[in-house]
């Protein structure tokens, strides 16, 4: 009894550290954001409780629709090609050939750097006057005068980052395809390959069906991913043409620092988080059943 | 006759396939290269432009290789604004404390769980994974009057508090996963000879967790060395800014009239270099912890 009510002593001793960071820098921002966004507030005048109104102005406000909107199309247009072209990938680079696996390493190379300095690099490829995309165009022939890839059209802004970034991670998803790839039993393989299945087959009723529950955490961790997207546009365009390529997250930076509407964007916040919420807890839900 | 007919046949079609496996293993072979090359390029691309003479990284339209190889581009980085010295020593002293801090927090809290009888250790361990369930970018608003209140805004500190605080989870998981895994008869051994918990955890259960430190302090630093947004938030004084920060206010920053498109390369070069050496020197560890902490 004493040693057991002694060990859990220690065991707290140990907890302790980790706990009060938790509360400190997690759960107490988190209450203080939801304190927030039920209040308005400047800094310079004192916080006054308005109840839903910072809500309600949300719902209200065209630019939360349109950076919304914005996310979500962003969203919708990466999605596909960063799932299917990783999956793609993974297929190809799954064997073990020795060219395989460096193709796999090099793919990968971009997961690693930042996102900030990846879209940098993009930011100067595509620009205008200066950036080798425009040159290579040009010198094939493909274009006559420069194309205005960022800043200009939102559409073609759009398109310009969402290349930079299935370049930047695109390594990620088929690093974990390959992962479940190769997790596959040798006997199952083996077993359609006595059958004489065709690759073809091999890979719609063997490999993708035994792979899918990774597809779809891959699929939900890169939505979350891309609805939080930021520092990519930020970077190439600034939110230009009016803020129309400026997405959630950039709306609440916006919001929150620049314009020091605090309440406002702790509102918008809430809201943003609520909506990664019920992708996380599909998340948890898919990874809960894989352990049981 | 009809036999040999087969047989015959038989063998066209295994020539055939085997002919068409050759072919098609050339073809992949080839498009194997072609995808290596679409990766590799762009930071082909920027490292070369970074060593153009100061001239010739101006020009436009630009050239694909330069013409003439030189430093310029990295001296003008070296001096711009508070010297590159001092945005590198902010980058990897940001990094070096989130390394700390996580495995500071994390070891020993990831030892209570797999090992202490502690009351509603399940609850703990969900609490302590909070931030998977909030995206730290809705909390930066709050984090940021607390750290002003407390003077950490614009100290290397803060931001390595706000970066320990995106990792832990992490490496929470990571760590538990690994200490529980530690056989518990190493430990009992230790006990029998009269060691206390913390000599079990120094003596035994960090040096068989090895593997898990590496992979918890590898993603540390990755994350740390490139994290934008909460140092864009935190940071708001320049000889604060961490390399991503000077790089990001560089690029529209006119230095002779426009973007000093070589130094920004000379810049991304540089932050690119040791994410890069890190992954191929700790690769399997990175995999490893990338498969563990992100389906699982």
């Amino acid at each position: 009894m004493y040693r057991s009510r002694r060990s859990q002593l220690i065991g707290i001793a140990y907890l302790a550290p980790a706990l009060v960071f938790v509360l400190a820098f997690t759960a107490y921002p988190l209450v203080q954001m939801v304190w927030m966004s039920f209040h308005n507030w400047s800094l310079i005048t004192p916080a006054k409780y308005v109840g839903l109104d910072n809500y309600k102005r949300a719902f209200a406000d065209d630019q939360f629709w349109v950076s919304f909107a914005f996310t979500l199309k962003y969203t919708a247009i990466i999605t596909p090609v960063l799932i299917v072209g990783g999956y793609l990938l993974a297929l190809l680079t799954s064997e073990s050939s020795r060219l395989r696996r460096i193709t796999r390493t090099t793919v990968f190379i971009p997961v690693v750097i930042g996102l900030g300095v990846s879209s940098l690099l993009w930011y100067w490829l595509f620009s205008a006057d200066f950036g080798l995309v425009n040159k290579a165009l040009a010198d094939l022939g493909l274009i006559s005068k420069p194309v205005l890839w960022l800043g200009v059209d939102a559409g073609r802004s759009n398109l310009a980052i969402t290349a930079s970034v299935v370049w930047k991670v695109i390594g990620f998803g088929m690093i974990l395809f390959v992962g479940a790839i190769q997790a596959i039993p040798r006997e199952i393989t083996e077993a359609s390959l006595v059958d004489g299945a065709s690759y073809r087959q091999r890979v719609t009723r063997v490999i993708l069906p035994l792979t899918l529950r990774t597809v779809l955490l891959v699929t939900l961790v890169s939505v979350i991913g891309s609805l939080l997207a930021f520092d990519q546009f930020y970077i190439m365009t600034a939110g230009q043409p009016q803020n129309e390529t400026a997405t959630s997250v950039f709306y609440v930076y916006l919001n929150s620092f620049p314009y020091l509407k605090l309440g406002y964007g702790a509102a918008l916040s809430m809201i943003l988080a609520l909506t990664i919420l019920v992708f996380t807890v599909v998340q948890l839900l898919l990874t809960r059943r894989s352990h049981a | 006759m009809t036999a040999t007919m087969e047989l015959g046949r038989a063998r066209a079609t295994g020539a055939a396939i085997r002919a068409r496996a050759g072919r098609s293993r050339y073809l992949l072979g080839a498009v194997c290269v072609a995808i290596c090359t679409v990766m590799l390029l762009p930071l082909v691309m920027s490292v070369l432009a970074s060593l153009k003479p100061t001239a010739e990284a101006a020009a436009s339209p630009p050239t694909y290789l330069p013409h003439a190889l030189s430093m310029d581009s990295y001296e003008r980085l070296w001096t711009y604004q508070q010297g590159l010295p001092t945005y590198l020593a902010n980058s990897l002293g940001t990094a070096l404390l989130t390394i700390a801090f996580t495995l500071v927090l994390t070891v020993p809290a990831a030892y209570a769980l797999a090992r202490f009888p502690i009351p509603g250790k399940e609850v703990i361990f969900v609490f302590l994974l909070l931030a998977l369930i909030v995206p730290y970018q809705a909390l930066l608003t709050p984090m940021f009057l607390m750290f002003a209140r407390i003077g950490l805004t614009n100290t290397l500190v803060g931001l390595a508090i706000l970066h320990t605080a995106i990792q832990l989870p992490f490496s929470l998981y990571i760590m538990r996963n690994s200490l529980s895994a530690v056989p518990r008869e190493l430990e009992e051994a230790a006990v029998t000879d009269g060691a206390s918990s913390w000599q079990v955890l120094l003596r035994v259960c960090i040096p068989s967790t090895k593997p898990a430190i590496v992979t918890v302090a590898l993603f540390a630093f990755i994350m740390s060395w490139n994290e934008f947004l909460g140092a864009l938030v935190l940071m708001s004084r320049g000889s604060s800014f961490t390399l991503p920060l000077i790089l990001a206010a560089a690029r529209t920053e006119t230095s002779l009239g426009g973007t000093d498109w070589g130094m920004l390369q000379a810049g991304i070069t540089i932050s690119i270099i040791p994410c890069v050496l890190v992954y191929l020197l700790l690769q399997r560890h990175y995999v490893a912890g990338l498969m563990s902490g992100a389906v699982k």
